[in-house]
């Protein structure tokens, strides 16, 4: 299953190193990654396949959300498939 | 691959636009539960909700997480309850109301909405049963919503229970007086109710459905405000298409969500409502999305054109985004549970006259309006003849949910917290309609019932 992780904060040294880490720990297969730096703020977004996701996917984003709480940084996961309904016919 | 802006866009709607999936709400037939002693059929149905049920609020949090969108609410309908009970050999259906609380507090839904009355035509004795019962049950129990159907396009209006309901409101409130006459806001009087309605107060599980469906009910005034604040001074041409792209995005995200809940509880997949709810949170509001149109404030004089334009477009652009499309499927405008129309109202802008006129164009009609409670119990069977009467003959749906807030006068405002928000104790005429009222009997379906 694939799904679309979202990572917004103040710009640092090592983001996509703790964001990787924490997905790597997981099972979680990165397949894309884009960044981009606006006036400070970090956004990047993550194409992953979390189909060997060693958790489940519920768990997963719950799990994003908390360690990005105390990176700072606003992390959150969400199944691809939202943004194929939303976006593509 | 989906690009960034899209992503972005995405993430927007749901964290600065409010869009949520306002309820997944679980449709059961009770009506394998009749018993002719009350206690089984209560046991039975207590029993069967919380079977049926056990897996709705662990899968709604689920989906919730996995796919990042708020479900605001879990909910469950059941069976008409005066279909259920009248089996039963006793005359207080209380019990009745209090095992759906008692299930719905097991499962952990937020409301459990059923306990209704089919009468457009005539009354049972089940029917009378319950509708009298309806004050005490709202008011021994939390969170159980009840609504009376009292006419329809095919059977006309039936003005006995038209007069039965306003007493029944006017009792409701006073024994929900320490509340500010909560009790009212779980109770809807219906013309041309809908069996498939996934929200409250007036979702019950039609007779036609099957054993259990899922229906679910989207929202995004939010999001639509937006739509129209990139196409501000431009024709309406070009609002009609940004709320109809705005409303196909929004469906097609509870159709997915729809079917994933359906999936993973093993049940069928009914309707995705496509109403635009609001809520009391500022960015929430379908008021704001009127005045966004080019009105100083909604209430005043092209408020209706702007309504009927929005309701048309949400429903173009739904149809298309969803399978099966149901329930009531339009706009809605509680007034309590809409920032914009709070204001409105408050300011006097908004009077229950233009909100009857609005109700001719949306989705359903006069909904969490407080008057004040020296209004008479005529007075509001009158309101609610008015509205049945708009429903009737237009055939559409339309419902009075009103609160004659005890003690409370025109200017003073009743709370109710959360979903439900704050009401404005709001005029109404003061001339009598008692004479009108205690008439009774039919008044007969239009002609244009007569199709076949």
């Amino acid at each position: 299953m694939r799904a679309i992780v979202t990572v917004i904060g103040q710009d640092r040294v090592g983001i996509i190193a703790d964001v990787s880490r924490i997905l790597a720990e997981r099972g979680v297969n990165v397949l894309d990654i884009s960044q981009t730096v606006l006036q400070q703020y970090f956004t990047m977004i993550m194409l992953v396949d979390a189909s060997r996701c060693t958790v489940p996917f519920a768990e997963l984003t719950s799990l994003l959300k908390s360690e990005g709480d105390m990176l700072g940084l606003d992390i959150r996961a969400q199944r691809e498939d939202l943004f194929h309904a939303m976006h593509r016919i | 691959m989906i690009n960034r802006s899209e992503i972005l866009q995405t993430i927007a709607m749901i964290d600065q636009q409010h869009l949520d999936v306002r309820t997944v709400t679980m449709g059961i037939s009770l009506l394998d539960c009749c018993d002719p002693d009350p206690e089984k059929a209560c046991g039975k149905i207590y029993d069967k909700i919380t079977r049926s049920a056990k897996d709705l609020v662990k899968t709604g949090e689920d989906i919730e997480a996995e796919f990042g969108i708020p479900i605001v609410n879990k909910r469950i309908s059941v069976t008409p309850m005066a279909l259920v009970a009248g089996a039963s050999e006793t005359e207080d259906y209380v019990p009745f109301a209090k095992a759906l609380d008692r299930a719905r507090a097991e499962t952990g839904v937020d409301f459990i909405g059923g306990f209704s009355a089919l009468v457009q035509k005539g009354m049972t004795r089940a029917d009378q049963l319950l509708i009298r019962s309806i004050p005490r049950a709202l008011s021994e129990t939390e969170l159980v919503c009840s609504s009376v159907n009292i006419g329809s396009t095919k059977a006309g209006i039936n003005m006995d229970a038209v007069a039965l309901m306003g007493q029944t409101i006017k009792e409701t409130a006073r024994l929900t007086a320490d509340r500010g006459g909560f009790g009212c806001a779980k109770l809807v009087v219906f013309c041309n109710a809908v069996e498939d309605n996934p929200f409250m107060a007036g979702a019950f599980h039609g007779v036609s459905e099957p054993d259990r469906v899922i229906n679910v009910g989207v929202s995004g005034p939010g999001v639509v405000h937006h739509a129209l604040q990139a196409v501000r001074g431009a024709s309406f041409d070009v609002v009609a298409e940004a709320i109809k792209r705005t409303a196909f995005q929004v469906t097609r995200m509870g159709q997915l969500v729809a079917g994933e809940a359906s999936r993973r509880l093993n049940v069928p997949f009914g309707i995705v409502d496509l109403s635009l709810a609001p809520t009391p949170a500022i960015g929430d509001s379908v008021a704001r999305i009127l005045e966004e149109m080019g009105l100083e404030v909604c209430g005043t004089h092209g408020t209706t054109a702007a309504l009927a334009l929005l309701n048309d477009a949400v429903k173009k652009g739904g149809v298309m985004a969803s399978s099966s499309v149901g329930g009531l499927s339009g706009a809605f405008i509680p007034v309590s549970e809409d920032e914009g129309m709070i204001a409105a109202a408050s300011s006097g802008a908004l009077c229950i006259d233009k909100l009857e006129a609005m109700t001719c164009v949306c989705s359903v009609g006069l909904d969490m309006i407080a008057v004040p409670g020296s209004t008479s119990s005529e007075t509001i069977s009158a309101i609610i003849a008015d509205e049945a009467a708009i429903g009737m003959i237009n055939q559409k749906t339309t419902a009075v949910r009103i609160i004659p807030a005890p003690g409370m006068k025109v200017g003073e405002t009743v709370e109710f917290g959360g979903l439900l928000g704050s009401a404005p104790v709001m005029a109404v005429h003061p001339f009598s309609s008692a004479e009108f009222i205690k008439r009774g009997g039919r008044i007969p379906a239009p002609i244009h019932s007569l199709k076949n």
